[in-house]
């Protein structure tokens, strides 16, 4: 089993060619479903379907209150090490880029953990670059049991792993794995992945299933947007997500929607990305995945997330830094991507509550000992 | 001779037409509508059928319905 | 208001069709049909008793009314093809409404055996209007077969019961480009309104009209009704949508 098939099936569809055909009524049906299937989200995601982003909006919005409430999930990326042995050619954390590498002590870790839990979050995702020399399996096992001292639920964002890796963690008190495809084009990520482990296609592509597999509770996925034609891409990813909730029915999938931003190196992204295009990727998922949670990132600007707000995001980051250590450390560093939305906890969070949200800091503790009682 | 006519056995005692036939029966002919072996005739023709041994007819006309 | 609804090639202004059966005296038929300006009407065919010839309800039905006999009786698509073409014989134009029931605990129709047919009697010329349970796939295929308006019921044939299918209705206006008339259970003039509010092309009521005190008054009360509810959605409370415009746009901020 693998997700593999399922983007082979699909992989030389001619896209151009079903978009061109479609006519006003295609896009009404796959509006008045109930549910869709993946022929009416590729409706949703076409050119002609962004005639409708008002309606398509309004039932994204119904469907997100209808299954999460006036909810928003709030969490915040705590970088641990930046060194990393990929040469991914639109990121600052790139091995072909001289910076100050930096990697976290535990001490470190901790002081940054009582940081961030002052605000009140106690969601986090750990994140690393790519780099099992630097931080291996067994550094990521003693920042979890520092950082369950201080967080509730616990996602990493790190490299691939096999399964027995993702037994341990899960052991150690993981519940969450965030990895990003990408790319799912085959032909286009080769040549943006040039160097390091990250080169293995399928390794990355059936990495969330051995996630899933491990018993994590909340499996994130995603494209990013920029890279490849983003209709094509956030297809794939809606099927991939959808591939996963299919067969593992008691992990919750997610599903990211980052868009290429600036970043040390330089790279100018093949697509461009407007805000409306990453407004009918949100929408469409929305309908196709009415359960399925989106999260969206600081990278897009404040205005644009408090717009998001209501169009189908549940989880959102806050108080955010990229770079290593960035909440208490000297900030001279280099951060993995430029951030937009700069504001700090309480301020998201009165922002949500403006929006007659709740902002959620706390969405359930493990009760199975994990915690070490 | 016998006929089925409407579902029930018939008995003829002489040749007829299949129009004198239904003014004998004294069937109002402007309404009704006449199948004969299974295949619908035009009134032009109910004269020319000379009614045989072992004829079905089916002899239909509107009634109300919803 | 130069408002018709168009089948085949007749053009109807009254969208108020109704039934001849279940009167308890048929002479009042073409009162009923003056007084409401009715214009299509619908008959069966049935085998005519020869040893007491009754009177034909074409009699009764005025000159001018559009005459949409059923195939009622027939339980599969082969009987109602030889229904229709025996009605068609009778010389009274070529619409057939076609009504293929197996079921006689509820009377509910075949959708399948009725698609056959429809499939057929479109090829040989009829204008055929299929009586069905609302189904979107097989109004679907109805629409493709290429019949000239589709017939949901609304509850089973002579309950009263009004527009229990709605929300399957709602679907059909919204997604089949032929005039949906609904036919069979509506009990009241509202539940007709009801009907057209949403988009209906037309209402068909034999039972709630032929059963009442005074059937003439109710088929007015109806044809009133019917002509009310057009008007309402013609007015602009437009196409019944599953989810309501919002004040405040979502995607202003867009702009």
């Amino acid at each position: 089993m693998s997700f593999y098939h399922t983007y082979e099936r699909m992989k030389d569809f001619d896209f151009k060619i079903y978009w061109d055909g479609l006519g006003d009524a295609d896009i009404q049906r796959a509006l008045s479903k109930t549910t869709i299937n993946e022929m009416d989200y590729l409706t949703l995601l076409s050119p002609r379907a962004s005639n409708y982003l008002e309606k398509i909006a309004q039932k994204a919005h119904r469907l997100t209150i209808q299954h999460f409430g006036r909810t928003m999930q709030l969490f915040t990326p705590m970088y641990l090490s930046n060194f990393c042995s990929n040469h991914c050619v639109y990121c600052s954390f790139s091995a072909r880029h001289n910076y100050m590498r930096k990697k976290l002590t535990l001490e470190q870790v901790d002081v940054e953990a009582k940081y961030i839990a002052a605000t009140g979050l106690k969601h986090i995702l750990i994140l690393t670059g790519e780099s099992p020399k630097h931080s291996p399996v067994s550094y990521i096992e003693d920042c979890v049991k520092v950082l369950k001292r201080h967080f509730d639920s616990i996602s990493i964002e790190i490299y691939p792993m096999e399964m027995e890796d993702y037994n341990r963690l899960v052991d150690a008190g993981v519940d969450g794995l965030t990895v990003f495809q990408e790319v799912y084009n085959e032909e286009t990520y080769q040549p943006l992945h040039p160097r390091g482990p990250k080169k293995n296609y399928r390794f990355r592509l059936d990495t969330p299933e051995r996630g899933c597999r491990a018993g994590m509770r909340n499996v994130n996925i995603g494209a990013l947007l920029g890279l490849e034609n983003w209709r094509q891409e956030a297809f794939f990813t809606g099927l991939h997500a959808d591939y996963l909730q299919d067969n593992y029915l008691d992990t919750e999938i997610s599903v990211s929607i980052p868009r290429i931003r600036p970043n040390v190196g330089g790279f100018t992204p093949k697509y461009d990305v407007q805000d409306r295009h990453l407004v009918q990727v949100i929408l469409a998922l929305r309908l196709f995945m009415p359960r399925c949670g989106i999260t969206l990132s600081t990278r897009e600007s404040p205005d644009l997330r408090d717009n998001l707000v209501q169009l189908g995001i549940t989880k959102m980051s806050a108080g955010v830094s990229t770079e290593v250590g960035g909440h208490t450390e000297d900030s001279s560093g280099t951060g993995q991507f430029e951030i937009s939305d700069q504001r700090s906890v309480p301020e998201i969070k009165e922002m949500l509550l403006g929006k007659g949200y709740q902002p959620v800091c706390k969405n359930w503790e493990p009760l199975d000992g994990a915690a070490g009682w | 001779m016998k006929i089925t006519v409407n579902g029930e056995q018939r008995n003829l005692d002489q040749k007829v037409s299949l129009h004198e036939f239904l003014e004998q029966n004294k069937i109002n002919l402007n309404v009704v509508v006449v199948e004969h072996n299974y295949h619908i005739l035009d009134r032009e023709k109910w004269k020319d059928i000379a009614l045989k041994d072992g004829d079905n007819l089916e002899i239909l006309q509107f009634v109300g319905g919803g | 208001m130069t408002d018709k609804l168009k089948i085949g090639e007749q053009e109807i202004t009254n969208r108020f069709f109704t039934g001849t059966g279940k009167h308890s005296n048929d002479s009042i038929i073409p009162q009923l049909v003056h007084e409401s300006g009715i214009e299509v009407v619908t008959v069966a065919l049935r085998r005519v008793d020869l040893t007491s010839p009754e009177e034909n309800i074409l009699h009764h039905i005025p000159k001018g009314c559009i005459l949409l006999p059923n195939t009622s009786g027939a339980r599969n698509a082969e009987e109602a093809v030889r229904i229709a073409r025996l009605a068609r014989a009778c010389g009274c134009g070529d619409w057939i409404k076609i009504e293929v029931i197996r079921d006689n605990k509820y009377l509910l129709p075949d959708n399948y055996e009725t698609a056959k047919a429809a499939e057929m009697l479109v090829k040989e010329g009829f204008v055929v209007l299929p009586y069905v349970s609302p189904d979107l796939m097989v109004a679907k295929d109805l629409e493709n077969a290429g019949v000239a308006a589709v017939m949901p019921l609304g509850a089973p044939i002579g309950t009263n019961r009004g527009l229990q299918t709605k929300e399957m209705v709602r679907i059909l206006i919204d997604e089949i480009n032929l005039p949906i008339i609904v036919d069979a259970g509506i009990g009241r003039p509202s539940e007709a309104a009801e009907a057209m509010e949403m988009g209906a092309a037309a209402v068909l009521a034999n039972t709630a009209v032929a059963t009442a005190l005074d059937p003439v008054n109710m088929a007015k009360a109806f044809s009133m009704a019917v002509d009310a509810g057009r008007r309402a959605y013609l007015s602009g409370l437009g196409p019944i949508k599953t989810e309501a415009e919002a004040s405040s746009p979502l995607t202003g901020f867009l702009s």
